[in-house]
C-alpha cells in the first residue's frame, strides 16, 4: 500500500516530472531517491529519457510527443507519466536495501595544491594537521553527482570544518582539487571555475571520457580520504600517465 | 568529401539532439539550442534528424568545401554568402568544389545551423555527437571548431544509390539554390512573448514580484550564452528567505538569483540547480528563446501543462510534415538524376 504523504510528483514542464521526497538532507531519504532511480532504470516507461537524482528528489525527463503518438493518453501525457512513476514509489521499491561501496581517495594536502588550505585553517582556528585529521576522520556519503561530469556532492564534514563558499569564485581550479563548501565536501574532476574552498588535490581520476566507465563514483557510495605526501602525489600522477599509454 | 575551417568563429560546435541517460553522472545533455531550426536544416539537406549539425554563433566561421555538397542553413540570419553572393537560409543549396561559405552580417537571431547531406563523419561519445566542452568530449574532439580543422562528410554510406551534387552544378556555378524551402515560421512569431509553467518555487515570490514577473519587460544581458541567459530588468524578491536544496532543473528553467536577477538555464546548463525555480519556459518556445541575442526583450505569461503539451505536439507534427515534404522533393530529384 503506497503512502502518498511521503512523496509528491509534479510537472516541472511538459517534458520533465519531479518526484519530491522531502526537503531535509538525510541519508535515508537519499537512499529512497536512489532506490526509485534504480527501479526506473530497470523498468523504464515508454518515452523515458533520463533520470537525475538529487538530495531528496528524482527528476525524470521524457519525450511527451512520443508518448502521445503511441498511447494517446486521455488525461494527457503528464498523468500517464505520473501513473508510471507512482509504480516506482511503492514502499517495496523505496525500502530496497543497497550495498554501498566505500572508496578511499588519496589527497595531497599541500598549500601549493590546496590553494585555500592555510586560509581555511586560519579561519577555523585549526592547525593544518588538525584540519587534515578532521577531513580524513569521517566517512562521507555521496548524495549526488552534478555541476561537472563526475563531481560528487558529499557530506557531512565535521562542524569544525564548515566554511562558506568563496565570495568570488576562482576562474580556474585544477582537476583533482578537493574542496569544502558549507557542510559539503567535493572534488573537481576536470579543470573548471570553482567557488568551493580548495584544501588539497587528488591524483585519483574521477572522470575519463575514454574509459568504459567514464565516471568512477556513484551516488550512494561512501568516500574516505587519506593523506599522501607531495612525492607520493607526483608518483601517482606519473603512474597514471604511464597507464594511459597502454 | 570534407570541409576545412578557414577562419574560426566565436563559438561553432558540432551538436545533435543531445546526450540523454547520463545526467545522473553529472554529464548534461547539451545539444542544439534551437531544435526546430536544426531539424529543418537536416531535413532540407536530405538527412534524418539524427545527423549532427554545426551550430554557429555570430561572428561565424568561414568554411571551404573540397567537393560539391548539398547544404542547408537554418535559424539565425547571418547573411550567409558563397564568395560574394548571399545565399538563402531555410532552403537547400548545392555548393560547388572550392566554394567558400562565410557570414557577412548579423541580421536576426542568435544561432544558425549548418547541415550537410550525408552528415559529418564522426564518432559518438556516450550515444551522441553533441560537444561537451567542460568534459572535453563529444563532437569534434570535445571543443569548438578552430582554424584548419577538417571535417569529413559521409558520402557512400547514406544508401542514396549515388546522390551526386556535381550533377546539378556547372563548372562555373559556385552554388545553386533548390526550389523548395520552409517559409512559414510560426515558431518564432510573437517575438519576445514566452509562456511559462509556474515553477515549484513560484509562490516564494512576494506579490509585488509576481506582478513584475508577469507585467514587466526583461532583456537578455551580455555574457549570456549556451549555459544560461542572465536577464536585466526589475529585481524580484522572495517573501521569505528559505534555503534551497539542489534539485532538478531543465532547459528553460528560470532561476531567481540571490541579487534579484533572473537566469534562464539553456542547453549547456548543469544537471541540478540550487536557486529557486520561478518558472519553466514551455518546450514549444525553446526555439524562439534560443534565437534571442544580447539586448533582446522578454515578457512572461503563465500557462498550464495541457496547453504546453498541445503546443509542443503541434510543432512536432509540423516538423513531421516538413520532413515528409523534403523526402518527397528528394525522391523527385533522384528520379530526374
Amino acid at each position: 500500500m503506497s503512502d502518498l504523504s511521503t512523496y509528491n510528483i509534479y510537472a516541472l514542464n511538459e517534458r520533465t516530472a519531479i518526484i519530491e521526497l522531502g526537503n531535509i538532507i538525510d541519508q535515508t531519504l537519499n537512499n529512497k531517491v536512489l532506490a526509485i532511480q534504480s527501479w526506473l532504470t530497470k523498468h523504464p516507461f515508454p518515452g523515458m529519457k533520463d533520470l537525475i537524482p538529487a538530495y531528496t528528489s528524482l527528476t525524470v525527463l521524457y519525450d511527451p510527443f512520443y508518448i502521445n503518438e503511441a498511447y494517446s493518453p486521455e488525461k494527457g501525457v503528464f498523468e500517464f507519466v505520473k501513473d508510471k512513476l507512482l509504480l516506482a514509489c511503492q514502499p517495496a521499491v523505496m525500502e530496497e536495501a543497497s550495498e554501498p561501496r566505500t572508496i578511499s581517495i588519496p589527497v595531497c594536502y599541500e598549500p601549493s595544491l590546496g590553494y585555500d588550505l592555510k586560509l581555511v585553517a586560519a579561519a577555523k582556528n585549526l592547525r593544518i594537521e588538525e584540519l587534515i585529521h578532521l577531513h580524513c576522520s569521517a566517512t562521507y556519503r555521496i548524495y549526488m553527482l552534478g555541476f561537472l561530469p563526475g563531481f560528487p556532492y558529499m557530506g557531512k564534514v565535521d562542524e569544525r570544518l564548515v566554511m562558506p563558499r568563496k565570495s568570488v569564485p576562482r576562474p580556474e581550479v585544477e582537476a583533482g582539487s578537493v574542496a569544502i563548501a558549507g557542510w559539503q565536501t567535493g572534488i573537481y574532476p576536470v579543470r573548471s571555475p570553482g567557488g568551493w574552498q580548495v584544501i588539497g588535490r587528488t591524483p585519483f581520476k574521477l572522470f575519463d571520457p575514454f574509459s568504459e566507465q567514464p565516471v568512477v563514483l556513484s551516488p550512494g557510495d561512501n568516500v574516505r580520504f587519506f593523506p599522501i605526501s607531495l612525492a607520493e602525489f607526483k608518483s601517482y600522477e606519473n603512474n597514471q600517465h604511464v597507464d594511459n599509454h597502454h | 568529401m570534407s570541409i576545412t575551417i578557414i577562419k574560426q568563429g566565436i563559438l561553432d560546435t558540432v551538436q545533435d539532439c543531445g546526450r540523454y541517460g547520463y545526467s545522473a553522472m553529472g554529464i548534461n545533455p547539451g545539444g542544439v539550442m534551437d531544435p526546430f531550426a536544426a531539424s529543418v536544416a537536416n531535413f532540407l539537406a536530405g538527412n534524418t534528424n539524427n545527423e549532427p549539425v554545426i551550430e554557429l554563433h555570430f561572428p561565424a566561421m568561414q568554411v571551404l568545401f573540397h567537393e560539391p555538397a548539398l547544404i542547408s542553413i537554418c535559424g539565425a540570419d547571418f547573411t550567409s554568402c558563397i564568395h560574394e553572393e548571399p545565399i538563402p537560409t531555410w532552403q537547400p543549396v548545392m555548393v560547388n568544389r572550392n566554394a567558400l561559405l562565410h557570414f557577412q552580417k548579423w541580421r536576426w537571431g542568435a544561432r544558425a545551423y549548418l547541415a550537410i547531406h550525408g552528415g559529418f563523419k564522426m564518432v559518438k561519445w556516450l550515444g551522441s555527437y553533441s560537444t561537451n566542452i567542460k568534459g572535453k568530449a563529444g563532437g569534434y574532439f570535445g571543443r569548438p571548431l578552430a582554424k584548419d580543422d577538417l571535417l569529413h562528410v559521409n558520402m557512400e554510406e547514406n544508401g542514396d544509390g549515388g546522390f551526386n551534387p556535381s550533377c546539378y552544378l556547372s563548372a562555373r556555378q559556385y552554388y545553386r539554390t533548390l526550389h523548395w524551402g520552409v517559409h512559414e515560421k510560426n515558431v518564432y512569431a510573437e517575438e519576445g512573448n514566452f509562456l511559462i509553467i509556474p515553477g515549484p518555487e513560484f509562490n516564494w515570490l512576494d506579490e509585488a514580484s509576481k506582478y513584475q514577473l508577469l507585467h514587466s519587460t526583461f532583456s537578455v544581458a551580455p555574457h549570456s550564452d549556451r549555459m544560461g541567459y542572465l536577464l536585466n530588468g526589475q529585481s524580484l524578491h522572495p517573501s521569505n528567505h528559505i534555503e534551497m536544496i539542489s534539485s532538478g532543473v531543465d532547459t528553460g528553467t528560470i532561476q531567481l538569483l540571490p541579487n534579484g536577477q533572473l537566469m534562464i538555464l539553456m542547453a549547456d546548463r548543469q544537471t541540478t540547480g540550487g536557486y529557486p525555480r520561478i518558472g519553466n519556459i514551455i518546450g514549444a518556445h525553446l526555439p524562439k528563446l534560443a534565437q534571442l541575442h544580447s539586448g533582446a526583450e522578454l515578457r512572461f505569461q503563465l500557462t498550464d501543462i495541457a496547453t504546453a503539451e498541445q503546443m509542443l505536439f503541434s510543432q512536432m507534427r509540423n516538423l513531421r510534415i516538413i520532413e515528409r515534404s523534403c523526402h518527397d522533393h528528394f525522391n523527385q530529384l533522384y528520379a530526374h538524376n
